[in-house]
């Protein structure tokens, strides 16, 4: 149920865009979602399917989506690394000094028209 | 060179025909500006807002039970109850401890965003109350990313859940300003260790102020009501 109260946000803000550039039907939204933003993209899109056909500006309109993998910072060491693959502790050190560096986007992109 | 000029064309074509709109924008964006308002309003009108939020069955309405009979003669308390459905907890508390006590209905929403917040605390009215506290849709994951505009975030972690909750949902732990660790009542028959607990808590938020409580006996609550108290204090100062 996550993922549909996101897909509501995201149609409130192309439709305000739309309205904005006088747009009366958008055939794509490419939305950034990083690999630790809680967001399942395939869950995404389902809801994504379900919600947007209920409105004229996006009817048939496809969702894209970018997945952003997920970097942290070590702030002992210096360095990055896959946070998927080692978590809150630095692989390179064994710091838990680390912060997110990106994969925690849930952003729209673009629209295309 | 020639071929250069060919492809450009076509590009130029499609260009024609497909149009992009840069947005790169957050999804929760407009409710953390939101939520920002909202802040902002009830610090004009003195009201401090607690969001509390946990796992189902955590023991958030007992928690709230026990506090509010301890500070409700001092500060004038209202809540609101966000659940799926029904309206049992926003009668348990009213029947518990005699203070308004609203229901709302997020409609299959997995967790209250800043509008829905606004849209209780209206019913509510922010005229003659000090604290109103929002128990949040029982859920670890979306309220988390979800500014509801409160001052503080609460959340709740029962005994029975285990020590390593922090670790599985790191978002919740670090958007969190106080963690009750509920329940201490069942410790003996779980494997639950206080200190493993408060040390994957602080990994990922070492702001956090972890403070162990029995709902069912009382145990703990008053350290958590004296800070809320102090908390409710200082907002309206």
């Amino acid at each position: 149920m996550h993922e549909l109260g996101i897909v509501f946000y995201i149609i409130k803000d192309v439709k305000q865009v739309a309205e904005e550039h006088h747009v009366n039907h958008v055939s794509s939204v490419v939305m950034n979602i990083g690999e630790v933003s809680t967001i399942v993209p395939s869950y995404l899109t389902d809801c994504w399917r379900w919600a947007a056909d209920k409105e004229e500006l996006l009817k048939g309109c496809a969702l894209e989506i970018n997945l952003i993998p997920a970097v942290t910072w070590c702030d002992n060491c210096k360095k990055e690394y896959e946070t998927v693959k080692f978590g809150k502790t630095c692989p390179h050190c064994n710091s838990n000094n680390t912060w997110l560096l990106r994969g925690n986007e849930v952003e729209i992109n673009s629209i295309i028209i | 060179m020639q071929r250069k000029f060919v492809r450009y064309s076509i590009e130029l074509d499609i260009m024609d025909e497909v149009k992009v709109i840069e947005i790169k924008k957050s999804v929760f964006a407009d409710n953390d500006k939101a939520a920002d308002e909202l802040r902002k309003e009830l610090k004009q009108k003195g009201v401090y807002l607690l969001n509390v939020m946990s796992s189902p069955g955590s023991g958030k309405t007992t928690t709230l039970i026990q506090t509010i009979n301890r500070i409700k003669d001092q500060i004038r308390v209202a809540v609101m109850e966000a659940d799926i459905d029904s309206d049992v907890d926003a009668v348990k508390i009213k029947e518990a401890t005699g203070i308004p006590s609203i229901q709302l209905h997020t409609g299959g929403m997995c967790h209250l965003d800043a509008e829905m917040t606004r849209q209780g605390l209206d019913n509510v009215g922010l005229e003659d109350v000090d604290l109103v506290i929002l128990e949040n849709v029982g859920n670890l994951v979306c309220p988390a990313e979800f500014d509801t505009g409160s001052c503080r975030n609460v959340m709740i972690l029962s005994v029975p859940e285990g020590d390593d909750k922090a670790l599985k949902y790191p978002l919740m732990f670090s958007v969190c300003d106080v963690v009750l660790v509920n329940k201490t009542d069942v410790l003996p028959y779980f494997d639950f260790d206080m200190e493993k607990c408060s040390k994957n808590i602080h990994e990922r938020n070492p702001q956090a102020k972890i403070i162990p409580i029995s709902a069912k006996t009382g145990d703990g609550v008053d350290a958590f009501a004296d800070w809320l108290l102090h908390e409710v204090m200082r907002w309206k100062a």
